[in-house]
C-alpha cells in the first residue's frame, strides 16, 4: 500500500494553521483576540498564518467595529472546510497504514 | 510524516475543536455540593412550614393555588431566606471550583464560549423566576415548585450546547420532573428536593467521574 502524502495539505502542515482551521470548523465565527487567548499565540505569528489561510482561500476576513475598537472576524469557506475534511481523511488513512505495518 | 507528529495533530485539533466550542470546565463536583446543599435546605424549609402552620398547610390547601398572600407570608419570607441561601452558596462553590477546573485545562473562564453559555442559561432562568414572582404575589403559591423545575430544565437544555451533553439530559430530567410535580400539587418540596438535591448529586458524580480527574 502507497501512503496517500500527497493527499495532505501543505497549508495545514504548520500546527497553528491546523488549530485555527479547526475552531473555524466547530464556530462559524471567531475573533482575532478570542483565537490569540485560545491558542495562546503572539499577535504577528497568528496574523502571519491567518494570511496565508486567507491566501488559500480557506477563510474569510470579516472586518467592523464595535464602537471605536476595530473587530476583526473570521469564517471559514467552504473550500478550506473542504481541504480540512481531506486532511483529516488522509491523517486517518496514514494512522491505519502505520498500524498495519 | 512520522507517528507522533499525527498523534500531536489529531490531539491539537480535538483539544481546540473542543475549547473553542463547549465549556469543558463546568466542576462535578460542584454539582454534588449544590445537590447537598439543596436536600439540607429543603430539611430546613420542611420543618419551617410544618412547625410554624401546621392546621391550613395541608396539601390540598396549598395545592388549591387560591390561599393568599398574607396567610402565611412570615413563612414565606423564612422560605425565601433559606432558598436565598442554598442559591448563593451553590452559586460561589460552583464558581470557585469551576474556576480551579478551567485553570487546569487551561480554558478562560470568562471567554467567549462562558459568555454564550450563560446568556442561553440566563434567558429561560429570568423569565422563568420573573413569572413565578408574579405569581407569588397573586397568590398562586403552587406553581413555585413545577414551575421553578421546569424553567430550570429549559436553560440547562438551552446552555448544553455548550457544554457537556450529560447537561441536557439533566435538563430534560428537570423538566420532566416539574411537569410530574404540576399534576401532584402539595408536594412541590419533595420534588424540590428531587430535583435540586438528588438530580444534582447524580448528575455531579457521573460528571465527576467523567471528566473532573
Amino acid at each position: 500500500m502507497k501512503v496517500p502524502f500527497e493527499k495532505l495539505d501543505k497549508a495545514f502542515e504548520n500546527r497553528l494553521r491546523l488549530q485555527i482551521m479547526s475552531v473555524l470548523m466547530v464556530n462559524d465565527r471567531y475573533d482575532f483576540n478570542s483565537l490569540k487567548e485560545l491558542l495562546e499565540t503572539t499577535d504577528g505569528n497568528l496574523a502571519s498564518h491567518l494570511k496565508g489561510l486567507e491566501k488559500e482561500d480557506y477563510i474569510v476576513v470579516h472586518k467592523a467595529f464595535l464602537g471605536r475598537k476595530p473587530n476583526t472576524t473570521y469564517e471559514a469557506t467552504e473550500k478550506g472546510k473542504e481541504a480540512f475534511r481531506q486532511h483529516l481523511d488522509a491523517l486517518e488513512k496514514l494512522i491505519k497504514q502505520q498500524k498495519i505495518n | 510524516m512520522e507517528e507522533n507528529k499525527i498523534h500531536d495533530d489529531l490531539a491539537a485539533i480535538r483539544s481546540v475543536m473542543e475549547r473553542s466550542s463547549k465549556f469543558i470546565s463546568l466542576s462535578g463536583l460542584s454539582g454534588v455540593l449544590a445537590g447537598i446543599y439543596a436536600l439540607i435546605g429543603a430539611a430546613v424549609a420542611y420543618i419551617v412550614v410544618y412547625n410554624n402552620a401546621p392546621p391550613y398547610l395541608d396539601n390540598e390547601f396549598l395545592g388549591s393555588g387560591a390561599v393568599h398572600a398574607r396567610d402565611y407570608s412570615f413563612i414565606t419570607f423564612e422560605l425565601f431566606i433559606v432558598a436565598l441561601v442554598v442559591l448563593v452558596a451553590s452559586i460561589v462553590t460552583g464558581f470557585i471550583l469551576t474556576k480551579n477546573k478551567a485553570k487546569r485545562k487551561g480554558q478562560a473562564i470568562w471567554g467567549k464560549v462562558s459568555q454564550s453559555l450563560l446568556f442561553y442559561m440566563t434567558v429561560p432562568l429570568v423569565s422563568g423566576g420573573v413569572l413565578i414572582f408574579i405569581f407569588l404575589l397573586r397568590g398562586y403559591y403552587g406553581i413555585v415548585a413545577p414551575a421553578s423545575l421546569i424553567f430550570y430544565g429549559l436553560s440547562l437544555v438551552s446552555a448544553s450546547n455548550f457544554t457537556f451533553t450529560l447537561v441536557k439530559y439533566l435538563g430534560l430530567c428537570e423538566i420532566a420532573l416539574g411537569l410530574v410535580a404540576a399534576c401532584l400539587p402539595g408536594y412541590g418540596l419533595l420534588f424540590w428536593a428531587i430535583g435540586f438535591g438528588l438530580l444534582h448529586i447524580i448528575y455531579g458524580s457521573m460528571m465527576y467521574l467523567r471528566y473532573d480527574r
